[in-house]
């Protein structure tokens, strides 16, 4: 691919942060120091979890958002509000639900005057192109997913824009329907049919990034920052069997499971109570745990294949895995899961005995649950309202993951028979589970 | 907004066709009536027959015109006032800290009572022409519909979805063509509900102030309340009985002809991703789908529309939409806050002078116990209502075909402007003699109870069917079934209505605690009587200081009860 590739520089991302001020004189940092050049003729994947700032990133070359600090420079001019030639498909589509297809369509062209004959033009042109011929004078209402996600694009493509890009565009959809889309975009892209130079896309599905793109920037969480670079050798059309792509989708796994460096020194510190818990349930842990124990996995799986397997997706898969792991019932390694000895008695035991394990898995491992409980003992009246608790998050995490971790913090609780929560009062007690 | 291109009509021939021609008919017939109604309202009061009512029925249309161009002329007004007010509170944040207050206050205002004062200025404005009348008129209709409007827009424009802004901003839509393709289109469905709304309580005032009476003056404003109040003081119930069988054949033209028909074209831009059942459409939408001409003129005015929307017009250089975090300015703002501490001050000091001259300690007490009584009356009321109307509501909800029914009937219902149907009840009471502190009561509620009932039958026939299964499959009956299963569920619902219920309960305590029937006067313990016998002797004081503690007290209803139960229902009973 490198021969197509020029090498004159589209965009360029230099040192970029973002990050929002709290009351206090603390940050919350949602990306860090990222850099990112990309040049005509290249579809650029940024692949992460969600809560990594690869949305933000996008936001920020969209010139919807306007970084902390660092230079964006679109066409060696920086980047102040939407820049021209540069057109976004969004995950919810936002379509205009009053607007047919055909207006949806024109709408970029509108906005920059374009007389209204050569607006139908181009209009129906990208519509045929995208696959859209005779639902011109449908609304959005009327199509199913796939065909909505196509108006997404053919308005965008209609601007002819020099850089496209897309916020997890087929994340919406179901597998077929992802499937077909992005085999079609890809047909057009190779074809060099599609009017746009570059394309960059954000995503959080692996096997996606390696089908279509020809570089992959992959992110960490907390703060978001990229944490390698891998470019992706195979010609148009890729085969998702081919050993060589599951090789490099394995490979993708395990870069990510990968403990950053900063999260190992949290654990060796269980004291810090500003650890934000990832909303995952009690049954999914135990349902994910007797999955393991069992053939063919025996206490041990590969994660792409399990993932495959459960039909979870990798967002879902390991959110799930961290969590076991920071619960002392597995480990995560290489790629792989393992059940560890505690996550086995875990699986073996009845009901009751395994929220006592659970339970103290918690207070062992969950440094924000030993707080909670302790204040609880220490009250005369046994309760505590959880807005302290909340301060005390947001002093070091933004405000959707300190209600993330508290949600999750009251499941977890509740479950483990810990404490109980009064969602009126907002209050945590420790009446019900006396 | 942008679009009344119905796809059906793009094709085919364009001929006129039979609707066409009953179409142009009406709409000639439109032409003629409103250039003759509209000679009367420039007249000069001395004009012969310019203030003239004549019992004979033959005026009666007339009147009917008369009044409905009163309710027109306001609701422009009402529209004007919202995309102004509404749209300066919703952009800028500064507007926001005052205009957002003042509209609660306003909307908890029984306007009724000012109706002398707005008469006595307006007349000054235009001083010996039926004008003046006639904007006094159209002001009361206004401040009856405007304040829910301009809410209803505010929020719409507040809460437009996130990644619509963005795809507006990043396909460059200027601020202009944003507020057109975007903003207003979003808000389209809660402002059209509301605006019917505010119509269907509309017609309560424009009844209440075509006759004022403010000392020794009184006019009569041709028109249909006019027209029942020369029957009263004529004792004349047959045309009493004329000026319903009128009204109730506008409200139906009225129901028929807008409501409808708006209603049905305003659910185009809801803001949802999937089609839901729809229902049929009304059958004036469906004829002006089918006439050629008529749709080519919508064609057109559409186009016009959508020409002025897509217009690129930008107010801010450099605007960057979503990008711009509003920068807070610290000193603007403190200047800002100054200024309206100085204006506050201003507006106590004047209220204290005001009142302190005219008022004394013995007012206060008196106004309080009367406000009490008319409290006492508005809660029995709304308990009663609710008795009677919640199961059958219910039972109507529950039974789809019957939902359909009712749901129609009691919005109409809701439109009819009960202040006519009250000579009949006075006459009822005088005759036997009963005691007008318990008789006049139930007038309070006579128009808003409906609220109350189309309210909870929307409610429970939006209830899931599978709760209602569960219920049965576990044998849930009795009294268990309604506190259990089927309360919650409709309670958000219920709650709507009842606000508005006992909001307009309140208003209408200002025309209903006073009754008269020729020369015999029915006179109700309760602030409503107390503010209608000040304005009747012109003791500005009294009337201003009544009204100020009938807000008082409706704010503080709202606030104790309705509003805490609303945000408890809409917390937990949300259902989906």
């Amino acid at each position: 691919m490198d021969t197509v590739v020029s090498q004159h520089a589209l965009l360029e991302v230099r040192a970029c942060k973002q990050a929002y001020h709290k009351e206090a004189n603390t940050e919350l940092v949602v990306l860090e120091d990222v850099n990112l050049t990309l040049r005509e003729g290249e579809i650029v994947a940024l692949l992460g979890r969600s809560g990594s700032g690869k949305s933000t990133l996008l936001r920020i070359v969209a010139g919807l958002l306007e970084p902390t600090a660092g230079e964006v420079r679109w066409r060696d001019r920086p980047v102040r509000g939407p820049a021209e030639g540069v057109a976004m498909v969004f995950q919810s589509f936002a379509l205009f639900p009053w607007l047919t297809v055909r207006e949806n369509v024109e709408i970029g062209l509108e906005a920059r005057g374009v007389a209204r004959s050569e607006r139908e033009e181009r209009a129906e042109a990208a519509i045929d192109l995208i696959g859209l011929g005779g639902f011109e004078n449908a609304y959005p209402k009327e199509l199913s997913g796939g065909m909505r996600q196509r108006v997404g694009l053919a308005r965008a493509l209609v601007v002819h824009p020099d850089l496209l890009l897309m916020d997890e565009p087929f994340s919406a959809l179901d597998v077929l329907t992802a499937e077909n889309l992005r085999t079609d975009l890809i047909d057009l892209w190779s074809e060099g049919k599609l009017p746009v130079r570059s394309v960059l896309m954000v995503t959080h599905n692996i096997e996606e990034a390696v089908l279509m793109c020809d570089r992959i920037l992959v992110f960490s969480s907390n703060p978001g920052r990229v944490s390698s670079e891998l470019r992706v050798p195979f010609a148009h059309p890729r085969n998702r069997l081919d050993p060589a792509f599951r090789q490099m989708v394995d490979d993708i796994y395990a870069l990510m499971t990968r403990r950053p460096v900063p999260s190992r020194t949290l654990a060796a510190a269980p004291s810090n109570i500003a650890m934000p818990l990832q909303r995952v349930g009690t049954n999914q842990m135990a349902g994910l745990m007797e999955a393991l124990e069992q053939p063919p996995y025996n206490g041990r799986a590969d994660l792409p294949a399990l993932a495959a397997a459960l039909q979870y997706e990798v967002d879902e898969l390991l959110p799930l895995g961290e969590t076991l792991q920071l619960l002392h019932f597995a480990l995560l390694e290489e790629g792989d899961i393992m059940l560890t000895e505690e996550g086995r008695r875990f699986v073996s035991a009845e009901p009751e005995e395994r929220k006592q394990l659970f339970a103290a898995a918690l207070l062992a491992h969950v440094p924000l649950a030993r707080m909670v409980r302790q204040v609880l003992e220490e009250r005369w009246n046994h309760r505590a309202s959880a807005v302290r608790f909340r301060d005390e998050l947001e002093d070091h995490m933004s405000p959707e993951y300190a209600e993330d971790t508290l949600r999750t913090l009251v499941a977890w609780g509740r479950y483990a028979e810990l404490f109980g929560y009064d969602e009126e009062a907002e209050q945590f007690s420790l009446e019900e589970v006396e | 907004m942008s679009d009344t291109v119905h796809p059906a009509l793009t094709q085919g021939r364009r001929l006129p066709n039979l609707w066409d021609a009953a179409a142009i008919l009406c709409v000639f017939a439109l032409l003629i009536g409103v250039s003759r109604v509209a000679r009367g309202t420039f007249a000069p009061i001395s004009a012969p027959g310019a203030l003239e009512v004549n019992l004979d029925p033959v005026n009666l249309p007339n009147y009917a015109a008369r009044t409905t161009m009163r309710m027109f002329a306001a609701l422009v007004a009402s529209l004007i006032f919202t995309f102004t007010y509404g749209t300066a509170a919703a952009k800028s944040r500064r507007a926001s800290l005052v205009l957002i207050p003042i509209l609660d206050i306003l909307q908890s205002v029984p306007i009724l009572g000012f109706l002398t004062f707005t008469v006595v200025f307006f007349m000054g404005l235009f001083p010996g022409n039926v004008l003046g009348l006639e904007l006094a008129s159209i002001f009361a209709i206004f401040t009856s519909q405007a304040w829910n409007m301009a809410f209803s827009l505010y929020q719409s424009l507040k809460t437009v979805p996130a990644d619509l802004r963005e795809a507006a901003d990043s396909f460059h839509l200027s601020t202009w063509q944003r507020y057109w393709r975007l903003e207003v289109p979003f808000a389209v469905p809660g402002l059209v509900w509301n605006t019917m709304m505010s119509m269907s309580g509309g017609w309560f005032f424009v009844v209440a102030s075509e006759a004022v009476a403010v000392g020794d003056n009184s006019w009569k404003l041709p028109g249909i309340g006019s027209y029942v109040a020369l029957a009263l003081q004529r004792r004349d119930i047959l045309a009493v009985f004329y000026a319903i069988g009128t009204m109730l054949l506008v409200i139906l033209a009225y129901d028929q002809l807008l409501f409808r028909p708006l209603v049905a074209w305003s659910q185009k831009f809801r803001f949802e991703t999937t089609a839901g059942a729809t229902a049929d459409d009304p059958w004036l939408l469906r004829m002006m789908r089918r006439t050629r001409l008529l749709s080519l003129g919508a064609d057109a005015l559409g186009d016009a529309a959508t020409a002025l929307g897509g217009v690129p017009l930008r107010f801010l250089p450099g605007h960057r939409g979503t990008m711009v975090d509003q920068r807070r300015s610290r000193p603007v703002d403190i200047i800002w806050l100054l200024i309206l501490a100085v204006v506050l001050v201003w507006a106590v000091t004047r209220i204290v002078t005001f009142v302190s001259g005219e008022l004394q300690f013995s007012d206060l007490w008196q106004v309080l116990m009367l406000g009490s009584f008319t409290l006492i009356r508005v809660i029995v009321l709304i308990a009663s209502a609710t008795l009677v109307w919640v199961p059958i509501g219910v039972w109507l909800g529950l039974r789809p075909i019957w939902a359909r029914r009712a749901q129609p009937v009691a919005q109409f219902l809701a439109a009819f402007p009960a202040n006519l149907l009250f000579p009949p009840f006075v006459l009822f009471i005088v005759y036997f003699g009963l005691s007008p502190d318990v008789w006049l009561t139930p007038l309070m509620i006579l128009g808003t109870q409906w609220y109350i009932l189309f309210n909870v039958v929307a409610g429970a026939a939006a209830y899931p069917g599978d709760l209602q299964e569960a219920a049965k499959n576990f044998r849930v009956g009795g009294l268990l079934w309604w506190r259990k299963v089927m309360i919650p569920g409709i309670l958000p619902y219920y709650v709507t209505g009842a606000i508005t219920a006992s909001g307009g309960s309140w208003n209408a305590s200002i025309v209903a605690e006073v009754a008269s029937w020729g020369n015999t006067k029915l006179t109700a313990h309760g602030l409503g009587a107390y503010i209608a016998q000040a304005t009747e002797q012109g003791d500005m004081a009294r009337v201003v200081f009544g009204v100020a503690v009938m807000s008082g007290f409706v704010l503080l209803f709202n606030r104790l009860l309705w509003r805490p139960l609303y945000a408890y229902s809409e917390r937990h009973l949300k259902l989906g």
